[in-house]
C-alpha cells in the first residue's frame, strides 16, 4: 500500500484537490465542506513534501500517466524548480484555508460555501498540475482549470460589491485572450518539432535550430504567459481583481496563481528554448528588461496614490512580479536564483499582507486606507503583522524581502550593470513610502470618535502571523530557500546548455 | 525579386493559415474593440475558433484520409493529434464562454446594462459616493 502512494505521488498531487473539489460542493454546509477541503489540502501540502525531499539531491521524477511513455504519454515530471514551486502552491493554500473559514463565513453567504471550496479546490488544482506536468498542451489544460475557477472565486466578492462581477469578467476575458495566445505559441511549436513533451520539445528545438516559425511561437508564448502573470503593461485586469475578490481569495491567488505563471516562464524560456537561444536572449534583454524596470517604478508611484489597502498592494505586486522577470532577463544563473528566491519570497509576504488587508476588512468592514486611522491600537496584532510582512516587502535586512533584494542586486553587479542595481534600491524606496503610509495612519493618527474595532479572531490571526513569522524565519534562516533556488537555477541552466553546445 | 515580393503560388496552398490568421484578427479586433460584454464574448469565441482552425490545418496531411487502423500499410492519413488537441480546447472555450455568459447575466442583475460604458459611468458614481462619504 504505502510504496503503491509512493510510486504514484506525482499524480496524486493533483488528484488529491481535485476529487475532493466536488464532494465538497455537495456537502451541503460551509463548515462541513471547509473540514473536507482542509483534509484535501493538508494531504496535498504533505504530497508536495516528501516530492520537495526526494528531488532535494538533484534526482528528476519522471511519472507516466496512465503508464502511456513519454514523449506520446503525458510525463508528469518533477525536478527542484517544479518541486520547490508546488511546496509554495501547497504550502500557501495551507495557510488561506484556516484563514478562509472565518473570513469567507463573513464575506460569503451560507448556500455559496461549499461551492466556494470546490472552486478553491479546483483552482489548487489547476495550480499543482500547471507546475507538475511536463507536457505543453497539459500546461495549457490546467491553465485554464485554475484561471476559470479563479474567476468564479473573484465573482464571489460581488456579495460585498458588485464590482467583482465586472473585475471577474474582465479578467476572464483577458485571461482567456492569454491562454489561447499560449495555445497558439505552443501549436507553432509543435509544428516546427511534432512533439508536446517539454524535454522531447527542448530536444527538437535544438536540432531544428531558429526559424521564423520558431520565432512567432516564442512571442505567443510569452504575451500568452506575460498576460497571465501580469507582466507590465499587461497587468490591467489584476488591480480589479484583487482588489473586489473576497479577502482570502486576493491573498490566495496573489501569493500563488502569478507565481506559477512566472514558473511556467522560466521552464519555456530555459527548459524548452534554451539559454543559448539567440533570439530569446535579444527579447529577454531589449523588451522584457526594460519592461520590468518600468513596472518596478510605475506600479509602486501608482500604489502610493491609492486609497485602498488591497488596491495599493495589487500595485505593488505588479511591481513585485517586475523583479522577478528581472531576474530571469538578467539571465545568469545569480539572476535565476534572485527570481526563484523571489517568487519564494514574494508568496509569503504578499499572502501575509493581504490576509492583513482581510482582517481589517473583516474588523472595520473596509480596506481604505483613510478609515483605518489609527487601527494599530485597535488592533495591535493585525498591525504589528503588517509591518513585519511590510518591512519584508522593502527589504530590510532578517526579513525574506532582503535575501531576493542582496541576489538581485548581486546579479546585475556581476554584470556589472550597476544602474540597474541603483534601480533596484531606488525602487524599494517607494515601497517604503506605501508602507509607511499604512504604518502612519494605523499608529500615528487618532481614532475617528464612536468606532469599535476588535482585534481580528484567532483563525485569522495565527494563519496570517504564521506567514509573516515565515517571512522573518527564511530571512533569517536563508539558507534552505537559497540551496533551493540556486540548485534550481543550476538545473534550468545545465540542462539548457547541455542541448545548445 | 519580383516572386519574392509576392509569391501566389505561397499564398494559395496556404490560404487556410491567412484565413485562421484574419477570423484571429477579427476576433481580437471585437473582443477589443466592442462596449457590448456579449459582444466581447462573440468576439472571443471567434478568435478561439479561430485557434481551433489553426490547429485542425496543422495536422492536415495532402492525400490524407481520416486515422483509423485498417490492414492497409500504405495507408496515409491525416495527424490525429492535433484534433484530438482542439477537442480538449473547445471543451475549455465552451467552459469559458459559459462562465462568461454567467457573469454577464449577473452583471445585467446588479448594473441593469451589459454596455462596457454605462457600467464604467455606474463604477464613476460608486466611486464619487465612496469619496463623498469621506
Amino acid at each position: 500500500m504505502l510504496a503503491m502512494i509512493e510510486a504514484n505521488l506525482p499524480a496524486l498531487q493533483v488528484v488529491l484537490p481535485m476529487l475532493a473539489a466536488p464532494v465538497c460542493a455537495v456537502l451541503g454546509r460551509g463548515t462541513r465542506a471547509w473540514t473536507l477541503a482542509m483534509a484535501a489540502v493538508v494531504l496535498t501540502f504533505a504530497v508536495s513534501v516528501s516530492l520537495f525531499v526526494v528531488t532535494l539531491d538533484g534526482a528528476t521524477i519522471s511519472y507516466r500517466m496512465g503508464n502511456w511513455a513519454p514523449p506520446i504519454g503525458i510525463e508528469y515530471r518533477v525536478d527542484i524548480l517544479n518541486a520547490f514551486v508546488l511546496l509554495v502552491v501547497s504550502g500557501i493554500a495551507l495557510f488561506i484555508l484556516p484563514y478562509a473559514r472565518t473570513s469567507i463565513a463573513f464575506e460569503i453567504s451560507e448556500e455559496r460555501q461549499p461551492l466556494f471550496y470546490s472552486a478553491f479546490l479546483l483552482c489548487l488544482t489547476g495550480l499543482l498540475g500547471v507546475t507538475i506536468t511536463g507536457d505543453a498542451f497539459n500546461i495549457f489544460v490546467f491553465l485554464e482549470i485554475s484561471s476559470l475557477s479563479t474567476y468564479a472565486l473573484i465573482a464571489t466578492g460581488a456579495e460585498r460589491n458588485k464590482r467583482a462581477l465586472t473585475a471577474a469578467y474582465n479578467y476572464l476575458i483577458m485571461g482567456t485572450v492569454g491562454a489561447t495566445f499560449f495555445v497558439i505559441g505552443i501549436g507553432m511549436l509543435y509544428m516546427v518539432t511534432g512533439t508536446l513533451n517539454l524535454a522531447d520539445l527542448a530536444q527538437r528545438i535544438v536540432d531544428h535550430g531558429d526559424s521564423s516559425t520558431l520565432r512567432m511561437g516564442f512571442v505567443f508564448i510569452l504575451i500568452g504567459v506575460g498576460l497571465k502573470l501580469a507582466m507590465f503593461p499587461l497587468h490591467l485586469w489584476l488591480p480589479n481583481a484583487y482588489s473586489f475578490a473576497p479577502s482570502a481569495v486576493t491573498a490566495f491567488i496573489a501569493a500563488t496563481a502569478t507565481k506559477v505563471a512566472i514558473y511556467v516562464l522560466l521552464r519555456f524560456m530555459f527548459t524548452v528554448f534554451g539559454f543559448d537561444y539567440d533570439f530569446q536572449a535579444a527579447t529577454l534583454r531589449h523588451v522584457v528588461l526594460p519592461l520590468a524596470i518600468v513596472a518596478m517604478f510605475a506600479a509602486s508611484i501608482v500604489a502610493v496614490f491609492q486609497d485602498d489597502l488591497k488596491r495599493m498592494l495589487a500595485y505593488s505586486s505588479i511591481a513585485q512580479v517586475g523583479y522577478m522577470l528581472l531576474g530571469l532577463a538578467l539571465l545568469s544563473h545569480t539572476g535565476l536564483m534572485a527570481s526563484v528566491i523571489h517568487l519564494f519570497n514574494h508568496a509569503v509576504t504578499k499572502g501575509a499582507l493581504f490576509m492583513v488587508a482581510g482582517c481589517y476588512v473583516f474588523a472595520a468592514g473596509t480596506s481604505s486606507i483613510s478609515s483605518l486611522r489609527g487601527i494599530g491600537r485597535d488592533m495591535p496584532w493585525t498591525t504589528a503583522a503588517f509591518v513585519t510582512a511590510g518591512l519584508s516587502l522593502i527589504g530590510l535586512p532578517l526579513t525574506v524581502g532582503f535575501v531576493s533584494k542582496w541576489y538581485l542586486v548581486l546579479a546585475a553587479l556581476e554584470l556589472n550593470w550597476w544602474p540597474v542595481a541603483l534601480l533596484i534600491m531606488a525602487s524599494s524606496l517607494l515601497a517604503i513610502v506605501y508602507i509607511w503610509r499604512v504604518v502612519e495612519t494605523a499608529y500615528l493618527q487618532p481614532s475617528p470618535e464612536g468606532v469599535v474595532r476588535k482585534e481580528a479572531p484567532l483563525w485569522m490571526l495565527l494563519p496570517t502571523w504564521g506567514l509573516a513569522a515565515l517571512s522573518v524565519f527564511f530571512g533569517t534562516y536563508a539558507a534552505l530557500t537559497t540551496a533551493a533556488a540556486s540548485r534550481a537555477a543550476t538545473a534550468l541552466i545545465s540542462a539548457s546548455n547541455m542541448l545548445w553546445q | 525579386m519580383e516572386e519574392l515580393l509576392f509569391d501566389l503560388g505561397f499564398v494559395l496552398t496556404h490560404y487556410n493559415y491567412w484565413m485562421f490568421v484574419v477570423l484571429m484578427m477579427t476576433g481580437l479586433y471585437i473582443t477589443v474593440s466592442y462596449g457590448n460584454l456579449v459582444k466581447k464574448i462573440v468576439g472571443l469565441n471567434i478568435f478561439q475558433t479561430a485557434v481551433f482552425l489553426f490547429y485542425v490545418s496543422t495536422g492536415k496531411i495532402v492525400g490524407g484520409t481520416a486515422p483509423i487502423l485498417t490492414d492497409d500499410p500504405a495507408a496515409v492519413y491525416s495527424n490525429p493529434l492535433p484534433h484530438v488537441l482542439i477537442l480538449t480546447a473547445i471543451v475549455v472555450g465552451i467552459a469559458t464562454t459559459a462562465l462568461a455568459l454567467a457573469l454577464v447575466v449577473r452583471i445585467r442583475e446588479t448594473y441593469g446594462t451589459v454596455e462596457e460604458d454605462e457600467i464604467i459611468a455606474l463604477e464613476h458614481e460608486m466611486d464619487a459616493a465612496i469619496g463623498v462619504e469621506r
